[in-house]
């Protein structure tokens, strides 16, 4: 398979820095019981100074195991990266020694997740588990961490810090968890923040003040964000270009004006349409049919091509270009859009 | 893992066909006629407090949390109702409630005119028949020992009179068709399906019982996103062909405005606006319903500028120690004096729909194309 083009198009209006996250084909694999889980299958993407890339998929679509793999927090076994690069800093971290990784990712990369209770200790106090990073990689003493977490906690936002900082999670809401979350994700200045469905868990007035506390941080500090979600609201509001998996797959990537306003891909195209709009009642919803691919058995050729109304075999289909016999490559279809299906021109003119 | 069941081309048309002779079943049998658009489900000042208690051995009770206090609510026949709020703020404690699985503090609860909170023995075994229930969860809701025929029929073992034991084994075969499952697969167990093929298994159990009211407590939330709207249009054809009224309790506005006809808005375990989807979404007037529209993300990028924020401040009060007067002043902007003296009731301020605010104006929040 050949490796797609690894740029991301930068937006023209914001984050058009440096590249400072580079994945190149990666792969993961799981072994497990019922067999090869094969979970992303070549994936691509450059992240640059103050952009914000969205992984946009469904569950399964490989967008947090690609995320956790740049982590390097994937169980093994029974994950494996079979192949790929992740180059941060000029450095390939997948050929690092581990000690090496660790030194570069933490203060480097840091990610926040979904559920914020489960991913705090709930017997030690946010400030020690804040002060935790300065303490660790930067050998603080307990007192200054705590000094620190206080500032990072009024950096985002967290309505009485000092009196809070010796405060238990069980005694934050869902919002000033997550807001917990990132305050220990920004303690040492990342250049890369990875969010994994950081509002997915909150309702939406929370949703609102996190990710515009995540904007302001990232207008203050210069990272590069990567926002992993199902969310098309989210990533319309939020992000400057968006990746779209499926199947462990991008079959899609643009700036998200362009993906959403003219979508290239029948997946891209479906989920458009298969979602209700706040704006209007409208009318009966067109979902997609039949259900997301099983891991273990990813459908041959294209992967989307038993849920797809365009796929084309047979006779029908262009040579080489059979959806069911044929995988679509990740090719140009617009200047700065790139698409993974035989057909991009016929689902764009639609 | 079972192939794509949910019908496209001859089981499909199976599935049609099968569709019609379920539903002239259901018309011909127990279902009293009703004049369309009576009031089937009426909530009247409907209460849940939790007792606060302290001690382990000696409990005393120290204070109430006030999960519920005061909800009104109307459901009429063939329509559908949706309830909308964050989280905490009581919508699935008025959920229990109405399938009669938590006994209400205070108020009452008609259905057909009768009060439900003081229904017993046949009485209450004919309502919880009639109002059945849908969960969030289709991975806890669904008994992972029990084939999904023996899910779908178990309601008759105790309901014997609307399936007669011969014809079951056929019945459940039907309902699973109906709701977009192949009917082969009656003896598999719920892991082999996927999330929204469980949601239509803990449809079809609904509907197994021939009910009057579906309560569907975030039918869709768990789902993924193209998953989503199949079941949306799936509950919309089911309350076409067997004239259901839903009760659709949801946090995703979008989905409600969708599928509802009236909408209700909770807030800290009251509702603070109620009225047609056009209404409450066109034109809301409570300034949280304003708040919580505006905070919606639209996925349209040419709507993205077009949209004014209302940043709330803080987080919910707790329920334990309400607000006094209005439950939303904390967080109001146009809170004043009156706010903190005097509950605002829920009544039209010539805005054309109820809405609980003492300064309730309408305002255009959602953009529009």
């Amino acid at each position: 398979m050949s490796t797609a083009s690894t740029s991301v198009p930068s937006s023209p209006a914001r984050g058009a820095g440096a590249p400072l996250l580079e994945v190149d084909d990666l792969r993961v694999q799981f072994r497990t019981g019922s067999g090869l889980v094969n979970a992303v299958n070549g994936v691509s993407y450059t992240v640059s100074e103050g952009e914000t890339v969205a992984i946009l998929g469904e569950s399964g679509s490989g967008k947090s195991v690609s995320a956790q793999a740049i982590m390097g927090i994937l169980d093994s076994p029974p994950a494996e990266v079979t192949s790929g690069r992740i180059v941060f800093e000029g450095r390939d971290l997948l050929t690092l020694p581990e000690e090496e990784q660790r030194r570069v990712r933490g203060p480097g990369i840091s990610m926040i997740f979904q559920d914020a209770l489960s991913s705090l200790n709930p017997v030690y106090s946010v400030g020690f588990q804040i002060g935790e990073m300065f303490r660790a990689h930067r050998g603080t003493s307990r007192k200054e961490a705590k000094q620190h977490a206080v500032e990072l906690m009024e950096r985002v936002r967290i309505p009485a810090a000092k009196e809070r900082v010796n405060d238990y999670p069980h005694q934050f809401s869902g919002g000033m968890r997550q807001r917990v979350m990132i305050a220990m994700a920004l303690a040492l200045d990342p250049r890369i923040l990875i969010a994994d469905e950081p509002t997915t868990a909150l309702d939406v007035t929370v949703q609102a003040q996190v990710m515009d506390l995540l904007k302001d941080l990232q207008r203050d500090t210069g990272m590069g964000l990567i926002l992993i979600t199902h969310d098309l609201g989210v990533v319309n509001e939020v992000a400057d270009n968006v990746a779209v998996m499926y199947a462990g797959r991008i079959v899609e990537r643009g700036t998200v004006d362009e993906v959403f306003g003219n979508p290239a891909h029948p997946y891209t195209d479906g989920l458009m349409r298969s979602i209700p709009q706040v704006e209007v009642k409208g009318g009966r919803l067109q979902p997609i049919g039949g259900q997301p691919p099983n891991l273990a058995a990813i459908p041959s050729g294209c992967p989307f091509h038993p849920r797809c109304p365009k796929r084309r075999t047979g006779a029908e289909a262009a040579p080489g270009r059979d959806c069911v016999a044929d995988v679509p490559p990740l090719r140009l279809v617009l200047p700065g859009r790139e698409a993974a299906c035989h057909y991009s021109e016929e689902v764009l003119d639609a | 893992m079972p192939d794509d069941s949910t019908g496209s081309t001859a089981a499909g048309r199976a599935a049609e066909a099968d569709r019609r002779a379920v539903s002239d079943a259901a018309d011909a049998a127990t279902r009293p006629v009703h004049a369309p658009g009576e009031v089937l489900l009426e909530v009247k000042d409907l209460k849940k407090h939790f007792p606060l208690t302290q001690g382990i051995v000696l409990k005393r009770t120290v204070g109430h949390v006030r999960a519920v206090d005061g909800v009104n609510l109307r459901l009429r026949r063939g329509e559908t109702v949706g309830l909308v709020g964050e989280s905490g703020c009581g919508k699935s404690t008025v959920t229990k409630m109405l399938v009669a699985l938590e006994k209400p503090t205070d108020g009452q609860i008609l259905y057909k005119g009768d009060d439900v909170t003081k229904l017993s023995g046949r009485g209450l075994k004919q309502y919880r028949r009639e109002v059945q229930i849908i969960f969030q969860d289709p991975y806890a809701s669904l008994n992972p020992r029990m084939t999904v025929g023996d899910i779908v029929a178990e309601g008759w073992s105790v309901h014997a009179d609307i399936a007669p034991k011969k014809g079951r084994l056929q019945r459940t075969q039907e309902l699973m068709e109906r709701v977009g499952l192949n009917p082969d697969f009656v003896n598999r167990y719920p892991h082999q399906f996927s999330g929204g093929q469980r949601q239509r298994i803990g449809i079809a159990r609904a509907l197994a019982l021939q009910p009057e009211v579906i309560v569907c407590d975030e039918p869709v939330s768990a789902l993924d996103v193209s998953v989503q709207a199949q079941v949306v249009n799936l509950l919309e054809d089911l309350q076409e062909d067997f004239g259901l009224s839903y009760l659709f309790i949801a946090h995703d506005l979008s989905v409600v405005r969708h599928i509802s006809d009236r909408v209700a808005v909770m807030y800290l375990g009251s509702i603070v606006e109620e009225g047609t989807e056009d209404q409450v979404y066109g034109s809301p007037s409570h300034p949280y319903t304003q708040a919580l529209l505006s905070s919606v993300p639209v996925h349209e990028p040419h709507l993205r500028g077009l949209k004014e924020r209302i940043p709330l401040e803080g987080d919910v009060p707790s329920p334990a120690n309400p607000p006094s007067g209005c439950r939303f002043r904390t967080r109001c902007w146009k809170a004043q004096d009156i706010c903190a003296a005097e509950a605002p009731a829920l009544v039209d301020r010539g805005q054309g729909h109820p809405s609980a605010c003492h300064f309730a104006e309408a305002r255009h929040v959602v953009p529009t194309e």
